[in-house]
């Protein structure tokens, strides 16, 4: 049968990297964008536990009442898996509209804990339970201050955890955004010193946060017909979710599930850029309607409105989607930076949610290390060799794999492995 | 006895959503003025006049939302503390062998619902699954026909409708059994009454009997789903179930 062929390929491709520690890196995937919403191909994958106890919880962080609308946002979502004895603890924060459950993160997780470490998993700052339940602004994206937000969502999970778990020790990582974060809580902890971190590992963060929106929104205008087409496009690609959707145990809304979906159409790469654009899109409609509700700021929706758990949002969800992280940043961020700090500039801000603001700390935190690809679709050129600059040798950088692409393969794997099995410095 | 139960029920839903869908509202409540113009209201972001895809036709929103978060409440308290506990006391090869017999036996509505779709194809898959999977797997226990190649259909009398061109009329969501339309509601109501007509004449089971068998029929059908109320990201989760719904079940009758 098929099979056959294939699991010889996989025998051969396992006894390679088995025979050659210092193999050259076998990624295939020359094209970003295809990397980026293929993924790693199965003989390429980590072996890793599938049989890791994870367990979901949640845990009341603000005082705030959630507003009626997010009635089932009050407490934050979380999910942990514990080793049987001692061990040390990584904390893992999602990337960009990722909640805590997130395939990412879940593979990430599986990962450190098949090394002994005990793991608990967060969503990203700019998800609709973590804006409701935990960010004392309501309005995600200035970087100390999602820091600030984290960091005490990570201090309530520890104290409740800590009667079943021994912890040891802290570390923490994070892909995407989330490892953005994780620069910045390292950063604060090396000021309030509660978790002094072993290793804080980050897996592909954006350099310039303004930078990476802008990529990611320019990703829409690849829409076949212009922009104008969304609906359309977006009811193809619907079509396709729902004939993956047919064979998916979830409705969970994620990246798995459309990247799947397009598996199914023939994907130019006009199109590959779309779909990422796309996936962001909905993240962004997400964070922006949230915040806009939790703020009552009258972004999208008038502040004389009062919307409820049975209210119709569907016109804001239609205006939602048409706007991307850049008006986010410019009409509703901005200002309301602006008005808490009278002065501020545009230009300053955009340069302030940057890992360039923390370069001085990062350039010298010997425990802090970054994993990056050099066809990353988030990074615009130049921004491997900040990071370069930064990190020195504490930065590793693969050639291929686009934005996460690789991040199941055996030699990223391997590399996050690695950075912590080393002697704390 | 149970059929009828269930025919009432049905029945019962679609008065109430008739009725109540008058009396409670889903518009967004205007209160006072506005402390600034809103940046991006929807007159100017949205072209008048337009449809967008996601725009199901749902007359009865006020009705279904409120049963959405009925739902979502009776899951959260009741079906998935239930079906854990289930999980846990079972081994999995015994749910398994739970989840082949239902299959099974809802395969005999598949069977009548391919014949009345006129579909050679499905209804042979079906006869033949139902054949081995009835003897081999005895009385569907365990799940032979797969091992051999036959593939699983699944087709309801929503779906017959659907083929022989009856559209699904308005969203509806249905108290306890989720998302659903009219013409899927009513097919449910038939397929679930042919179901119970087979099961009596087939096993004549005791009322204490039927029972059980329905509770297990819940429990493992909401231990096989993997979706969870709210926990889908987005502020805009009706929406995009019903999208989704709508979307699989057009899906469904195309295929």
């Amino acid at each position: 049968m098929a099979l056959q062929p294939l699991i010889r390929k996989s025998i051969v491709v396992l006894a390679l990297l088995w025979m050659a520690p210092a193999h050259a890196y076998d990624y295939p995937i020359a094209d970003p964008f295809l990397a980026t919403v293929v993924g790693t191909p199965a003989p390429l994958k980590a072996p890793l536990p599938e049989d890791v106890p994870f367990r979901q919880s949640s845990i009341r962080v603000l005082e705030r009442k959630a507003p009626d609308i997010f009635w089932y946002d009050q407490e934050l979502r979380y999910s942990y898996a514990a080793q049987p004895g001692p061990a040390p603890l990584v904390f893992l924060i999602a990337g960009t509209g990722a909640a805590h459950n997130g395939s990412k993160n879940l593979l990430a997780a599986r990962a450190y804990y098949s090394r002994g470490y005990h793991v608990v998993l967060l969503s990203s700052p700019v998800t609709a339970n973590f804006i409701v339940a935990a960010s004392a602004s309501g309005i995600p994206g200035d970087a100390s201050a999602d820091a600030a937000d984290l960091y005490l969502a990570m201090q309530k999970i520890r104290d409740r955890l800590s009667d079943k778990l021994e912890i040891t020790g802290y570390s923490l990582s994070g892909y995407s955004l989330g490892a953005f974060n994780a620069a910045y809580v390292s950063h604060l902890d090396a000021q309030k010193k509660v978790f002094n971190f072993d290793k804080v590992v980050m897996m592909n963060p954006p350099v310039r946060l303004y930078t990476s929106i802008s990529l990611l929104d320019r990703m829409l205008d690849n829409i076949p017909g212009g922009a104008d087409n969304f609906d359309r496009f977006y009811e193809q690609l619907v079509s396709a979710v729902g004939a993956a959707y047919k064979t998916s145990e979830t409705v969970r809304f994620d990246e798995e599930l459309l990247f799947k979906a397009f598996e199914t159409l023939r994907p130019t790469n006009e199109l590959l850029a779309a779909l990422i654009g796309v996936v962001f899109r909905v993240s962004s409609a997400n964070m922006v309607f949230t915040a806009d509700v939790v703020t009552n700021f009258g972004f999208i929706k008038p502040t004389n409105v009062r919307v409820d758990r049975y209210t119709d949002t569907g016109v804001y969800a239609e205006v939602a989607m048409r706007l991307g992280f850049t008006d986010y940043f410019h009409a509703f961020f901005y200002p309301y930076q602006q008005s808490l700090e009278p002065g501020l500039t545009r230009g300053e801000l955009i340069e302030r949610m940057s890992l360039n603001t923390i370069s001085d700390y990062l350039s010298t935190a010997d425990n802090v290390f970054v994993i990056h690809n050099a066809d990353d679709l988030i990074l615009e050129p130049g921004e491997i060799q900040t990071l370069q600059q930064i990190f020195g040798n504490r930065a590793t950088i693969f050639p291929r794999g686009g934005h996460m692409g690789n991040m199941e393969s055996y030699d990223y794997i391997d590399t996050v492995l690695n950075i912590m099995n080393a002697p704390v410095p | 006895m149970m059929a009828q139960q269930n025919r009432h029920l049905v029945a019962l839903a679609l008065i109430a959503a008739g009725a109540l869908s008058a009396g409670c509202s889903t518009a967004p409540v205007v209160e006072g003025e506005e402390a600034k113009p809103t940046v991006f209201s929807a007159d100017r972001v949205l072209q008048p006049g337009v449809t967008y895809s996601a725009d199901i036709y749902d007359p009865w929103q006020g009705f279904n939302r409120r049963v959405y978060y009925f739902n979502a409440v009776v899951d959260k308290h009741f079906l998935l503390p239930a079906s854990n506990a289930y999980k846990t006391v079972t081994p999995a090869p015994v749910r398994r062998s739970v989840t082949n017999f239902f299959d099974n036996f809802l395969n005999l509505n598949t069977l009548l619902n391919s014949v009345l779709q006129l579909s050679p194809k499905k209804t042979a898959a079906t006869t033949g699954r139902l054949v081995v999977n009835s003897t081999l797997g005895v009385l569907g226990l365990f799940d032979p026909a797969t091992r051999m190649g036959i593939p699983q259909e699944q087709e309801d009398f929503g779906q017959t409708l659907g083929r022989w061109g009856v559209g699904p009329g308005p969203y509806l969501v249905l108290p306890l059994l989720g998302p659903s339309s009219l013409r899927d509601g009513l097919g449910a109501g038939v397929d679930w009454y042919v179901n119970n007509e087979l099961r009596s004449r087939i096993f004549a089971l005791e009322p204490w009997q039927e029972w059980t068998w329905t509770g297990i029929y819940v429990l493992n059908l909401r231990a096989n789903l993997g979706f969870r109320y709210y926990e889908t990201g987005t502020p805009f989760e009706y929406r995009m179930v019903r999208m989704l719904y709508t979307t699989k079940r057009r899906l469904d009758i195309e295929r």
